[in-house]
């Protein structure tokens, strides 16, 4: 039973979502956007269990001194001032009614002085990393890496105006072999095509793979192997 | 084998895996450096940004657009400076200009942009006339399917609360079709990808985008056929900005955002390429003293 | 999950759109913007009204919807060239009533009127608008609109989807039957006992992370097929898992996952429910946790498989500095690079859909990757064709040639 149930829900339900992708007509056509919507529904119970499963682990550590305790008092503070400022509206000019990011409530200045800052250090990192694997990853090993290489150069030079004032002065009718127009090229012509067919082929595997939870014939992520 | 050659091998070791930390020095210093000092650079417009301005731009009066904030405070510097320019530029073709979220953190961003452009440039303009903050909605692409279908159903009140059959901007609104225009900022999930493929391509309804770099290359195969025009990154912020300039020289003396990023850009990606070039001669330099080193040996 | 079942089709009529070749020489959205007419030039008399008004039910739709179209005015983008754009009007009497529903940019023909009752019946009439004012058409016949029973708009998706499933079926349960399919070799599964061994020499964790999509997002189902693999693995050299999740549901997911893999190697007491545990649904907040993580525990290897966004250098990077083998695996295109600088092993999109069937070595799971094989002809057929058309149309000049690849490629685009 405890296998059979799940496997049959998800082969009604995968296959009635399939055909209401192709029949609008109710009860069909509105299948899609209900599921859509009971799934946002249980999304949101489960973040009870999650929410609850970040404070315990934390309270755990706390009360157990466990190594690096100290940060856990950071994690639970963050979670429960902004949970109470987001749903107390504490501070909103139209107070419990209002807009919950309304300028001047609590919930917008620890966005904006808080959460802003953090969001967008963390996303910076990105600069950095990109250029400690790029020295480490561009090495021209052989004739693969090579041609990546130097269509990173192309790119890199192209994407800015040092690209555009390097080659400025190339005659017209060779004009393609100004920078800005050669990263263009690679974008545009052997990226897209690259990029194409990886889509292709991934919009075949997920139709595979999702064939494959459907019809039962995968169903590790039950928690159950099928050998 | 000589002491000199082992030194100079090891020297050559230690610069192949040089501490990352100092390549994070040089790259803080090529952003941070040219920001203060204010540098901006002008970027000639691409085709692909110039289609989308130019369909903007050829808008009637009175077009409804849809922008959706399909982004964060993260990757708002690349973003936010679209924005920016494209809510100029529909102000000027005089649109109505409907602002929505489908990111929590996108909510925010919607008020602000309101109270910077649009309170404190356009002051004349109306709340409910010209202009509405929808504000976030949950459920992702799946928000996005039932807009298609039906807006009021998903949307009953603005962010503010107000009843939506109130404002007057809304009455016409059967669903995202109403829509002469629909842009989406932000290049993640859900975006401008779930954008065209549940509104744009079902509802035939037109899609402008503007992402980050790293999301540009992926978008471009949507290009022209799904997707009207795409800006990607600050480079293609720096074009739109260009572009606008170029039709309205009104602008032209205001700070454009992109443009004040692109020195940054430049100058970093000058130090990314001078590490790659600095690793690979390391790398050549190390296979041959190992080739001279082993004859006969493997190359 | 229910939304990943729910995508199937969406993806494959994605596919169908990328399939479609002459989007890489055709630009069709320009002649929109081209085709508008230039204000600067308006004349003061009033524009020529738009003829043949046409209101109908719109099509393959769940009703609630008309469509109505007409041939522009002789003054849209020719004439006086003085439109600046259409109003629609409507009214439930020919005679009067009439309101204004929506309202249309010069050069266009069409519009759809979605807010309409089933069973109604509709007027319609289109005013021109010029700056000197509006010239309206003749009022419509009545219409009124209905729920179809077939998509008819998507009758191409539906024969092209139907060909790839019932492929993927046939051959998922004819694959007993058939001679052992040949399978090239993929690395980085070949790679996963060695780099769990590793980890359970060193003495030191295993790090899992599912992406940050939650479990309808069926990278992430393919990142828990695979975790179920690999648990078992850990199960049996009793080596440490830390999976820290970015949402609820995953956590739940993955919990009964790893705890099953426990009870068939036999060792269900080694399971601790603290193995998954949940950190943030925000992105970045998510990514300082596990670099946190990372740094502080400093685990031997590290698996990335399933939906990553500009996390995914992150982690890898900070990963890459602690020493950790790492095997990756994405569809995201975007992200692929920065795997591939950044880890030992990178499945490459359909690889990570193929990896359970990989490592099952089940006839019926592999059964299945040959089925996408008929996609791959297809997509593969449909690019060669397309691209020989529009090339000959190019070269001799001939239009019904040019009649026919358009044709062709309509079958394959979706505008």
């Amino acid at each position: 039973m405890k296998r059979t149930v799940p496997l049959l829900i998800t082969l009604v339900v995968g296959a009635a979502l399939i055909i209401a992708d192709f029949v609008p007509h109710r009860p069909f056509g509105t299948l899609g956007d209900d599921f859509s919507l009971y799934f946002d529904i249980i999304a949101v119970f489960a973040f009870i269990l999650g929410g609850g499963n970040l404070v315990r682990v934390h309270i755990m550590k706390l009360s157990k001194k466990r190594k690096d305790w100290p940060f856990s008092i950071v994690t639970l503070a963050g979670f429960f001032i902004m949970l109470a400022a987001g749903l107390l509206k504490i501070g909103n000019p139209d107070d419990i009614k209002g807009d919950v990011a309304a300028l001047g409530s609590l919930f917008s200045d620890l966005y904006i002085s808080i959460f802003t800052p953090l969001q967008a250090s963390m996303f910076a990192l990105l600069a950095f990393f990109v250029g400690s694997a790029s020295y480490r990853a561009f090495r021209a090993k052989n004739k693969e890496a090579t041609i990546l290489l130097v269509s990173a150069f192309l790119i890199l030079l192209g994407r800015t105006p040092l690209g555009l004032w390097l080659t400025e002065g190339i005659p017209d009718s060779i004009s393609f072999l100004e920078l800005p127009n050669l990263a263009n090229w690679i974008l545009d012509v052997p990226n897209l095509a690259g990029q194409r067919a990886i889509m292709i082929g991934i919009a075949l595997g997920v139709i595979s793979m999702s064939l494959r939870v459907i019809l039962g014939v995968e169903r590790t992520y039950l928690g159950q192997d099928n050998d | 084998m000589s002491n000199g050659q082992t030194t100079s091998r090891y020297t050559i070791e230690r610069l192949q895996s040089i501490d990352r930390r100092i390549i994070f020095v040089f790259i803080a210093a090529a952003v941070i450096i040219p920001l203060l000092l204010g540098a901006s650079l002008k970027e000639e417009t691409t085709p692909i940004v110039r289609a989308l301005f130019d369909y903007v731009d050829h808008l009637p009066e009175g077009s409804r657009v849809l922008l959706s904030f399909d982004y964060g405070p993260t990757t708002a510097p690349e973003i936010q400076p679209m924005v920016d320019a494209v809510l100029r530029q529909c102000i000027e073709r005089k649109c109505k200009l409907y602002m929505m979220a489908v990111w929590a953190t996108g909510h925010n961003l919607v008020g602000q942009t309101i109270e910077e452009i649009l309170k404190s440039e356009y002051p004349q303009l109306q709340y409910g006339q010209d202009y509405v903050n929808l504000g976030y909605k949950a459920g992702s692409q799946g928000l996005i399917r039932l807009l298609v279908v039906d807006f009021k159903r998903m949307y009953s009140t603005d962010a503010a609360g107000t009843a939506i059959d109130s404002i007057p901007m809304m009455q016409n609104i059967g669903n995202l079709k109403n829509f002469d225009l629909i842009f989406s900022f932000g290049g993640g999930f859900p975006g401008i990808k779930e954008w065209i493929l549940y509104a744009g391509d079902p509802g035939h309804i037109p899609i402008g985008g503007g992402c980050t770099a790293v999301s540009a290359p992926l978008l471009y195969p949507y290009y022209p056929s799904q997707l009207v025009g795409l800006m990607g990154g600050a480079k293609g912020a720096a074009e739109y900005e260009n572009a606008l300039i170029q039709a309205y020289p009104k602008f032209s003396n205001m700070p454009m955002a992109g443009m004040s990023l692109m020195m940054s850009q430049t100058v970093s990606h000058i130090v990314i390429m001078f590490f790659v070039v600095l690793g690979n001669v390391l790398y050549f330099i190390g296979r041959n003293r190992n080739a001279s080193t082993k004859p006969g040996g493997e190359k | 999950m229910l939304r990943s079942l729910l995508t199937v089709c969406a993806v494959a009529q994605a596919v169908l759109l990328m399939l479609c070749p002459a989007a890489l020489c055709q630009s069709d959205n320009h002649d929109i913007a081209d085709s508008v007419s230039d204000h600067s030039t308006a004349a003061m008399s009033l524009p020529a009204s738009v003829t043949g008004v046409i209101a109908a039910d719109s099509r393959g739709d769940a009703g609630g919807s008309i469509t109505v179209t007409w041939k522009k005015s002789s003054d849209d983008g020719e004439g006086a060239n003085s439109v600046i754009g259409y109003t629609v009007f409507r009214s439930e009497n020919p005679d009067t009533g009439f309101v204004s529903v929506g309202s249309s940019s010069a050069g266009m023909t069409e519009f759809e009127d979605a807010t309409t009752d089933d069973g109604v019946t509709y007027f319609y009439y289109v005013a021109t608008l010029s700056d000197a004012g509006s010239s309206p058409s003749p009022v419509s016949p009545g219409t009124r609109s209905s729920a179809q029973w077939f998509n008819s708009r998507d009758v191409d998706t539906f024969v092209i989807g139907l060909i790839i499933c019932l492929a993927v079926i046939y051959f998922i349960f004819h694959a007993r039957k058939g001679r052992k399919l040949f399978l090239r070799k993929i690395a980085g599964l070949e790679a996963v006992d060695e780099a769990i061994g590793r980890a359970t020499e060193m003495g030191r964790p295993i790090l899992f992370i599912p992406g940050i999509m939650d479990m309808d997002d069926v990278q992430t189902v393919a990142g828990i097929t695979i975790l179920g693999r690999i648990a078992r693995t850990v199960a049996s050299y009793d080596t440490k898992i830390n999976m820290p999740v970015s949402r609820s549901i995953v956590m739940t997911t993955a919990r009964e996952t790893i705890k099953q893999a426990y009870v068939e190697a036999g060792r269900p007491d080694a399971y601790s429910d603290d193995m998954v545990h949940y950190l943030t649904d925000e992105q970045f907040g998510y990514v300082a946790a596990v670099d946190g993580i990372m740094v502080r525990e400093k685990p031997a290897t590290c698996f990335y498989l399933g939906a990553f966004y500009a996390e995914s250098l992150i982690m890898a990077e900070t990963g890459n500095s602690i020493g950790a083998i790492q095997i990756a695996g994405t569809a995201q295109p975007a992200q692929l690079p920065f795997f591939v600088a950044a880890c030992d092993y990178t499945l490459i999109g359909e690889e990570l859909f193929a990896a359970s069937a990989y490592l099952s070595g089940e006839p019926k799971q592999l059964g299945s990757l040959k089925g996408q094989d008929v996609g791959k002809m297809i997509a593969m057929a449909a690019i060669l064709i397309g691209c020989a058309l529009f090339t000959l149309a190019s070269i001799t000049g001939l239009q019904s040639l040019l009649d026919l690849a358009t044709a062709f490629k309509s079958h394959f685009s979706a505008s």
